[in-house]
């Protein structure tokens, strides 16, 4: 039926602009209070994003009023200059690698272990649902409230893994100071905060798996292994496929964590392109023309993301 | 689950692997747990003990950090502030979205794919490509270290992010619904006002309570536009506490008690609403 309508809707010639409006209108009519306020709050500012990173803005050529007294902005339009200076930079191999590698094997511990403890939770056992509670209560808490706990758990001197490293007969390890130890920290209290999302995700797409399915299996003698490949990953897939997609945007723009624990340090090494992107514009000397051409690099980078999605949703028969 | 199928796993597994997998999810319970019940007790801790390497649990339990949190610091201005920017923002996304999610999940209009398009992309969008236009928008209007600005700015991700949970959750609910309400004579109107809206009110509270919840955990916006600490919100307060000069962990552990007990509270009672409503477009196939 939608398809018809679709149809019908393309085909019309012009002389049925009326019976379009007359058939559409109050779905425009219900839809339009978000489409004017995208196109206000989101695409206003987008369009000038784009604008300021074709200029040579900063706090210093930006204009403001002070008072009586407005200084105009002084700013000039100089093309292509920050995206050339961007690509062409150390920087942004280095802080796009690190973003990768950070959403990559975020996301995968993610799954991994969420999906594990879903096929441990997803059976009839004692103390099955205080398991649950417990393990859902890093999503429970406000992720800055959790980044600034892993930054005292992990602090190099009176830090509690430290200490018990320390009690254990190891040295302590400089977890926010070392560059490499820096990242395994952040990953470490990212993933702490992530999976019981995926737990619980998974969990409801384990239970809405018909048991029958594992009972005939059984019956013809498929080994565990067998079944999982077979009945379980294929009955998850709707679902995992969904939860990647929304924990690898999550993670590639996870802000607070990285910002809250390491500020993007030590010397830059834990910074991912939105936090560069953020303290390119709000510290030091703000050059907003620098971060909004970071911003539109992000972009493009999302907008091929969003891509993949929409194919595998198609895949899933979403017919958009 | 039936009771026969209940018996034939159980009766399954044997006592070995019974202990390993208790054995595993208390693990991972204490991985979970750890880091929350470590913060409950070093906010229960004085003040010299909190900087010291002693993995001792407790000595000598305290309030003094949670009578100067109150007492000394302007954290209940913080709370409020965070509580009113989040309210605000929560309800207007969910007012403006309400109709949208129900236009996308039952009609096939032109403009639908672009529509489908926007909300899916303005979601996705990361706090680096909209707070260097939208910050100097504000400057411009004169509305920085004000919590308009914040709530302009929560709007661009969670109108679109409402709209596409509550197509969700208007998916669930049977289109022989609308068709009832059209033979009775109800314009579209009418069927989602009447009918639709009041079996969706789960789903609205689910969309507003997430919308809430992001706005209540939002850094980046938050640290850059407000710069009084008069306007600040939770977030941005909390890490005033621990500054590049000084790090008062007592005054940070016991406002985060503050903040995560109620927020934690809350969560375990709606957190199965919340999973559904984020895989709804998922589980339905």
């Amino acid at each position: 039926m939608t398809a018809d309508v679709v149809a019908t809707g393309r085909a019309a010639p012009r002389s049925g602009a009326r019976r379009l409006l007359a058939r559409h209108w109050y779905a425009w009519a219900m839809t339009a209070p978000v489409v004017i306020v995208t196109l206000v709050l989101v695409g206003y500012p987008l369009v000038r994003g784009i604008y300021l990173s074709l200029t040579d803005a900063t706090e210093a050529t930006m204009g403001r009023t002070i008072g009586m007294n407005v200084i105009p902005p002084t700013y000039q339009f100089v093309g292509l200059k920050n995206y050339a200076d961007i690509l062409t930079s150390p920087e942004f191999l280095g802080r796009l690698t690190w973003t990768i590698v950070w959403t990559v094997v975020c996301v995968a511990l993610h799954v991994s272990i969420g999906l594990g403890l879903a096929l441990l939770l997803n059976r009839p056992m004692r103390l099955r649902s205080l398991y649950r509670v417990l393990l859902v209560l890093p999503w429970a808490v406000p992720s800055f409230v959790s980044a600034f706990i892993w930054r005292y758990l992990l602090n190099g001197e009176f830090g509690v893994v430290n200490a018990m490293l320390r009690a254990a007969g190891f040295n302590g390890i400089a977890w926010l100071d070392d560059p490499f130890w820096a990242k395994v920290s952040v990953i470490a209290c990212n993933v702490w905060l992530g999976v019981p999302f995926m737990m619980l995700a998974m969990l409801g797409g384990l239970q809405a798996i018909p048991r029958e399915l594992y009972e005939a299996a059984e019956v013809d003698g498929a080994t565990p292994w067998q079944r999982f490949r077979h009945i379980t990953l294929p009955g998850l897939s709707p679902v995992s496929s969904t939860v990647v997609l929304l924990g690898t945007i999550w993670t590639f723009n996870q802000f607070p964590v990285i910002f809250l624990l390491t500020k993007g340090g030590p010397g830059g090494s834990t910074e991912i392109l939105v936090t560069y992107a953020y303290r390119e514009a709000f510290e030091g000397i703000r050059n907003y023309s620098g971060s909004a051409a970071w911003g539109m690099v992000i972009l493009a980078l999302l907008v091929v993301m969003a891509a993949v999605y929409r194919r595998a949703l198609r895949r899933q028969g979403e017919a958009w | 689950m039936s009771r026969a199928a209940r018996a034939w796993s159980r009766d399954r597994r044997s006592p070995g692997k019974s202990v390993a997998l208790h054995l595993t999810l208390i693990a991972a319970s204490i991985v979970s747990v750890f880091p929350v019940a470590w913060l409950v007790l070093t906010s229960l801790k004085p003040r010299q003990a909190i900087e010291s390497a002693s993995v001792a649990p407790i000595d000598h339990p305290t309030l003094a950090n949670y009578t100067q949190v109150l007492g000394e610091t302007r954290f209940l201005t913080w709370a409020a502030n965070s509580v009113v920017v989040s309210l605000v923002t929560a309800v207007l996304g969910v007012l403006l979205a309400a109709t949208t999610g129900y236009a996308v999940s039952r009609f096939r209009f032109p403009g639908f794919r672009s529509v489908m398009w926007m909300l899916l992309i303005t979601q996705m969008f990361p706090v680096a490509i909209l707070i260097v236009p939208i910050y100097n928008l504000m400057a411009g209007l004169g509305l920085i270290n004000q919590f308009p600005s914040l709530v302009i700015a929560y709007l661009t991700s969670t109108v679109p992010f409402c709209a596409w949970m509550m197509k969700g959750y208007f998916d669930t609910v049977p289109a022989t619904i609308d068709e009832a309400g059209r033979v009775d004579g109800l314009t579209p109107f009418g069927t989602f006002w009447r009918l639709i809206l009041p079996l969706a009110k789960p789903g609205l509270a689910v969309a507003a309570f997430y919308s809430f919840l992001t706005a209540w955990a939002e850094v980046a916006y938050a640290t850059a536009f407000m710069t009084g600490d008069d306007k600040y919100t939770l977030a941005v307060g909390l890490s005033q506490f621990v500054g590049q000069h000084k790090a008062e962990w007592g005054l940070l552990t016991a406002s985060s008690v503050l903040i995560a007990i109620p927020a934690a509270v809350v969560f375990l009672l709606v957190q199965r609403h919340l999973v559904t409503g984020l895989t709804a477009g998922a589980t339905k196939a």
